[in-house]
């Protein structure tokens, strides 16, 4: 997942955090219900009319949240290697009328288009996703889902996640600094993995301490376990007018698939 | 290795989150309040390791390292990968929403049945034996991982099935670097830290 990330580019710092655009001022709650709507009823749907029109929604979610193009959908077509490849293998496992020959194995037409039909389902929901609850600040994510009755542990411990992940990897990033000091080049042999893996309990072990002196930290502070929220969040019209369109939008996804 | 939407059927992707909502309430029930900063860093620890590229030949793999967070978490591990998987897919477009349990079932039950099994056998013997164990138990999560994310892919449809295979096959390579990361992470563990993992999981 690495490669999603540049080098330099910070991991949940610049993620999110949206300052301008039509969706940041829309309430979190609305987003997050709204985007698992539409992710459902895409998923749900089978037929490529509606599967194309799921797609323009979120472009057009997208064009309104002012978003990057390109980096944005550079983001979205981004899967892992082997889901392309089970694409890509797709037209070749599935009986059907014959495409193509390659080879001597024979492609069909139904396995190409259950292959379109995966690619478009999963750009349209990952799309929607990026730029309804992508955009918010990840702090804000946690409120939002607090707020939606999620179990309260699980919301402290998506808090944590997202406040020590950039902590942690400046120091993984210290670490390899280090050892590029010392001459470390990583390559295809035992000393590389020895040495990663020594990096790995590294960091694990000064991630407990670390953990430990926050708990002290906390507990000095008289911690209970109670989420403190500062943010309070109110549904204004804009939000029922964009929950209203969303919804008509998917209503209408779920006729032209039935049509 | 993130299922995307769309690409498994229906009984799959309920039954996947249903299993996964299960392991979270196991998770988060094991977890009291002084265990939670733990749990929370441990979480982002992991989701900073799956960031970092092991060269092999030519190639390079990322770390998933879930056999590693089921030795410290435990049952923990549930909401603590759901979580690393949960900002992946918000953040970085990474996987999907509606398989987000499919693929937090795949990738932590191995994980926490790694954790029951191996974690007392690493805790006792030498730092090497301790090492050699850790190395299975790694080799072990990655494998019932693959084997799971094949197994929710063939379940899907037999059109999966030569795809499922060859993802299997492909991932023995992966397989052994992480046994071998595993094992050294665990042997440093147990010598920097010993009481790490005597007391079992952290969390």
């Amino acid at each position: 997942m690495a490669h999603v990330l540049g080098q330099h580019e910070n991991t949940l710092v610049k993620a999110g955090a949206q300052r301008h655009g039509a969706i940041n001022p829309l309430d979190p709650r609305m987003r997050i219900v709204m985007a698992v709507v539409f992710a459902v009823v895409t998923v749900a749907a089978s037929s490529l009319t509606a599967l194309c029109a799921a797609l323009a929604v979120s472009l057009s979610l997208l064009a309104a949240s002012r978003l990057p193009w390109r980096k944005t959908l550079k983001r979205m077509a981004m899967m892992d290697g082997f889901i392309l490849f089970m694409l890509v293998l797709l037209p070749f496992s599935m009986p059907g009328d014959p495409m193509f020959t390659l080879w001597g194995f024979p492609a069909s037409w139904q396995g190409f288009w259950k292959a379109v039909e995966i690619a478009l389902t999963a750009n349209a929901v990952i799309l929607s996703l990026m730029v309804l609850v992508g955009t918010m600040e990840p702090v804000t994510l946690g409120h939002a889902l607090h707020r939606l009755r999620c179990p309260e542990k699980l919301v402290h411990l998506l808090m944590f996640t997202i406040r020590y992940i950039e902590v942690l990897r400046e120091e993984y990033l210290r670490l390899r600094a280090a050892m590029k000091v010392r001459g470390f080049r990583p390559a295809t042999n035992w000393h590389t993995y020895r040495s990663f893996g020594y990096l790995v309990g590294m960091m694990l072990v000064r991630a407990i301490e670390r953990s430990e002196r926050i708990l002290d930290a906390m507990k000095c502070r008289g911690f209970s376990g109670r989420m403190l929220l500062l943010q309070d969040f109110a549904l204004t019209r804009k939000d029922f007018v964009f929950a209203a369109g969303l919804g008509a939008l998917c209503a209408g996804l779920i006729i032209l698939d039935l049509a | 290795m993130h299922i995307v939407d769309g690409a498994l059927s229906n009984p799959v992707v309920i039954g996947g989150a249903v299993a996964a909502a299960g392991g979270i309430a196991m998770g988060l029930r094991s977890l009291d309040l002084d265990r939670i900063p733990t749990a929370g860093v441990l979480s982002a620890s992991f989701f900073v390791a799956s960031l970092i590229h092991v060269p092999i030949g030519p190639s390079s793999v990322h770390l998933i390292l879930n056999g590693m967070a089921g030795l410290l978490l435990g049952w923990a591990a549930f909401p603590a990968l759901f979580v690393g998987l949960l900002l992946q897919a918000v953040f970085f477009g990474f996987g999907g929403l509606t398989v987000l349990g499919i693929n937090t079932l795949n990738i932590a039950l191995p994980a926490v049945l790694a954790g029951l099994v191996f974690s007392r056998l690493i805790a006792h013997g030498s730092p090497l034996q301790g090492a050699i164990w850790g190395g299975v138990g790694g080799a072990f999560a990655i494998a019932a991982t693959t084997g799971m994310v094949a197994f929710s892919l063939a379940l899907s449809g037999d059109a999966f099935l030569p795809a499922a295979k060859l993802v299997f096959f492909a991932h023995i390579p992966v397989m052994a670097i992480e046994a071998i990361l595993t094992g050294f992470a665990v042997l440093l563990a147990r010598k920097v830290k010993p009481e790490l993992f005597v007391k079992g999981a952290v969390a």
